[in-house]
């Protein structure tokens, strides 16, 4: 059975990093449902959140080729009970004279922010779980949808502790 | 942990910043390998003064390898003289205002390198003149760079030490593509620097320009691109350390041409900057004690020997393993020699051409043992159906091994050396506390398979040479003290069936990836890491067209190696398979000449072709010859030798697993399988 799984791996930030992850997962047949990249608090580190399809097994495979790649530090799983999950969507919808109202009506009802609008369109920004967003956009599609983008998913750990904890302890070696 | 070399004695020195230890005929300085273990003291550089000479004493940079890290080099199994040379001391040295060429030349030095195999080229023309004046490093000019990266590999793969290839940017990187992946496949330690357009040229489609990190991402186990002059030194260290520690691997350094001509500072040496880099070594006990009361336990175990065994130089502890549990081992594809053939607990090779005895014993155990070894798809046939009653120990280095392809019971993540001397001990106590193993009954099966289902051939019945015959007779003449080395297909597979190996490092061959035209470069690297040692090649004809030109190189660089083309005009493995699958359609393998009555491929005559590379070529086509011949190449150590040996184009490997079909389905003449339970 399959199901999806959270990784949060902390990676060096030096260029081609994100290339060497992603050619894993594609050399090995893993599969990627969502992937985002962005700067932690450390310079040197970056922080990938990838949301992985796979099941038990093949996902010790997963964490333990990343393990393989040199500028890969630390692979933390992050389960669904024990984190924060969170997705950006920006969605255009159709919403003329007749239909603005309703529109906004729904937007409120889902506390997203409206951040655009035309005479035949409203643009919605909305963060949340998928579910959540996965609701939005159901609930919008009657109105027709003209353009959705969507973030990855990025996670945190919840509680006081940080996973980037004891990853820079610096290790002397040397030729 | 393990033996250390006596530190070589320090030589009073008046230090000048370049300085470097003369290079001596027999000095193979090692090159220093750091500790690998998180949290071990700080390598000396790392905060004391910069040091000079490779060969350097004190705990972080060892004048031998330290054994935490696999591809060290045992001193008696190579013959190589373990002498270095004498160490500059310690003294403290400001740092050197240099270009970044040159800082590349001194870093080699500094790690060890004595050769390098290369082809310059625009973008790494500056690295070659600093390269000349070099007073240790031997850099020889080969005819293609696949050629170079395949002796890179056998010279590691002969010596234990990290083999350095050097190409420019462009086509000569990417000719360097097949040798990496070979490399990777196999886990060689090699590092292959290349260079690469200026800075201001990179992603603009420049000349000779080519995304070669891009490339070699998927079959590197890392690499580097340099564009500043002052990262060059660190990152050959770095390098270095990640090609030769952990599971050894090949490591990519390309370096912007404007890098190598900018100045710099030089110092030496320089920590690394890898913070998510931590091979383990060190074996964890509980699974160790684990492990060693199941082989006690076991009713019909099997040591399962992998290539890693050999990387690891952990040939002694095995046999005191195999001696003390009184188990049967079987050595693969990449571990031959690890275990000596003529030891009586030695079922053989396992595997798609492995032994009636030793692919029985695999598919009969009721422990698999797996030392140093992935459980490779040439080995376990169908998963599904492979060993179906065994538990598992895998002991590797990798721990993405473990459990990749067959689920471990004991998973042990460690170096084989310490894994298996762990090993040793804790079935020692168990003995002690009367729990030892009692297999007479798997013996008496096992050799009965032995006896019953012996490797053979059949004579050619139309007067031709046997092949295996050749290659058995080599084997026998050149004794097991010479190194031998192969291609890829049917003279591979009789290579490492009819030879009797008894060293670790005596057999090298393209197993992982199966490189055909592997064998005559990588026969010259072997020979230059072990001039003292008889070199043979048992080469294809196919594959010996793919890579001969190095011929020359031997001839001009004076490295005598032997090669034994085993002739039979053919593909013959995939001739093999035409014949057995396909009805006998011969699909584009034949190499002959189709308007002659001759045997073998004779476009090129291989003879006149070895006398134009400068080497002796002779030919041999009937049985009686073959020892004379055989004799003569033995006598003639100055100059490379080619046998052209014509033999039969119908000779088949047997056994035969067919691919995708299970180990018990496995065939030891065409349509006969063995009787597995006749003899209970």
């Amino acid at each position: 059975m399959s199901e999806q799984h959270t990784l949060s791996v902390l990676v060096e930030n030096k260029p081609g990093v994100l290339v060497r992850i992603a050619g894993l997962f594609s050399r090995r047949g893993f599969n990627i449902e969502s992937l985002a990249v962005g700067p932690t608090e450390h310079e040197e580190i970056s922080r990938m959140t990838i949301v992985v399809n796979c099941e038990e097994h093949p996902l010790e495979q997963v964490t333990k080729q990343l393990n393989k790649l040199i500028n890969v530090i630390k692979i933390v799983e992050l389960e669904p009970s024990q984190a924060v999950q969170r997705e950006l969507m920006l969605i255009k919808v159709r919403a003329d004279a007749d239909s603005r109202s309703k529109v906004l009506e729904t937007v409120e009802l889902f506390r997203a922010h409206v951040v655009d609008v035309a005479l035949d369109a409203v643009t919605i920004e909305a963060t949340g779980s998928h579910d959540k967003l996965e609701a939005l956009v159901r609930v919008l599609e009657p109105f027709g949808l003209k353009e959705l983008v969507k973030s990855g998913t990025i996670a945190v750990g919840r509680g006081g502790r940080s996973i980037t904890d004891r990853s820079l302890r610096p290790l002397e070696r040397s030729a | 942990m393990t033996e250390q070399s006596s530190p070589a004695p320090s030589k009073a020195h008046a230090p000048s910043p370049l300085d470097i230890p003369a290079r001596t005929a027999a000095a193979k300085p090692a090159p220093s390998r750091p500790p690998t273990a998180p949290g071990s003291a700080a390598a000396p550089g790392a905060t004391a003064p910069a040091t000079t000479g490779p060969a350097t004493t004190g705990p972080g940079v060892a004048a031998q390898p330290e054994t935490t890290g696999p591809g060290t080099t045992g001193p008696g199994s190579t013959g190589q003289p373990t002498a270095t040379p004498a160490a500059a001391p310690r003294a403290h040295h400001a740092p050197v205002r240099v270009t970044g060429a040159q800082a590349l030349v001194l870093a080699l030095e500094r790690v060890g390198v004595d050769v390098v195999f290369g082809i310059p080229g625009g973008a790494v023309l500056p690295a070659y003149d600093p390269l000349l004046d070099s007073q240790q490093i031997r850099h020889i000019l080969v005819r293609h760079e696949q050629g170079a990266g395949h002796a890179a590999t056998g010279y590691a793969q002969a010596t234990g030490r990290t083999g350095v290839c050097m190409a420019t940017s462009g086509p000569g990187a990417t000719n360097l593509v097949t040798p990496l992946a070979d490399a990777y496949m196999d886990s060689v330690p090699v590092v292959a620097i290349t260079g690469q357009v200026s800075t201001n040229l990179i992603g603009t489609d420049g000349f000779q320009e080519a995304d070669i990190s891009g490339i070699t991402y998927p079959i590197t186990k890392h690499n580097f691109l340099v564009t500043k002059p002052e990262d060059i030194a660190r990152t050959i260290g770095e390098a270095f350390h990640l090609a030769s520690t952990g599971r050894p691997g090949p490591v990519l350094v390309d370096i912007a041409k404007d890098a190598m001509q900018a100045t710099t500072e030089f110092t030496w040496p320089v920590p690394f900057d890898l913070p998510g880099y931590h091979p383990v070594t060190r074996p964890h006990s509980r699974q160790v004690r684990e492990a060693a009361r199941m082989i006690s336990e076991a009713k019909r175990p099997v040591l399962y020997v992998g290539g890693g065994v050999i990387k690891a130089d952990a040939a002694r502890e095995l046999k005191t393993l195999a001696e003390l549990t009184n188990a049967p081992v079987v050595t693969t594809l990449m571990a031959r020699g690890a275990f000596p053939d003529s030891h009586p607990l030695h079922l053989g090779m396992p595997g798609m051409h492995g032994t009636v005895a030793a692919v029985g014993a695999l598919q009969r155990a009721d422990l698999i043992v797996a030392l140093g070894a992935r459980f490779d798809d040439r080995v376990t046939g169908k998963l599904d159906s492979f060993a179906p009653d065994a538990l598992i120990v895998h002991a590797d280095i990798d721990p993405a091994e473990i459990s990749k392809n067959r689920r471990a019971d004991v998973p042990i993540v460690g170096d084989c050396k310490e894994v298996i001397a762990e090993l040793v001990v804790a079935v020692t106590n168990d003995h002690e506390h009367g729990l030892k193993g009692d297999h007479a009954e798997w013996w008496a099966t096992l050799d009965q398979w032995r006896t019953k289902y012996p490797l053979g051939y059949d004579e050619p019945d139309d007067g031709t040479l046997a092949p295996q015959y050749v290659i058995e007779r080599i084997g026998r003449l050149a004794g097991p003290e010479a190194v031998y080395l192969a291609g890829v297909g049917q003279h591979q597979m009789w290579a490492a069936q009819f030879i009797d190996y008894e060293n670790p490092r005596t057999w090298i061959n393209s197993g992982g990836a199966g490189t055909m035209g592997f064998a005559v470069p990588a026969a010259m690297g072997a020979k230059v890491g072990l001039p003292e040692t008889t070199v043979w090649a048992i080469d294809g004809d196919g594959c010996f067209q793919m890579t001969n030109q190095e011929l020359a190189t031997c001839a001009i660089e004076n490295i005598p190696v032997k090669i034994a083309i085993i002739n039979n005009g053919n593909l013959g493995m995939v001739r093999q398979w035409q014949t057995l699958f396909y009805n006998k359609r011969y699909s584009n393998t034949n190499l002959g000449d189709k308007k002659t009555e001759l045997e073998g491929t004779r476009i090129p005559d291989f003879v006149k072709l070895a006398e134009a590379y400068g080497c002796i070529g002779l030919r041999c086509e009937r049985k009686e010859d073959v020892d004379s011949i055989i004799e003569q190449a033995m006598a003639i150590n100055d100059q490379p030798v080619v046998i052209d040996f014509i033999v039969h184009k119908d000779a088949m490997v047997w056994p035969m697993v067919a691919a995708g079909t299970s180990n018990d389905d496995i065939q030891f003449a065409r349509d006969l399988a063995p009787e597995w339970e006749a003899t209970d």
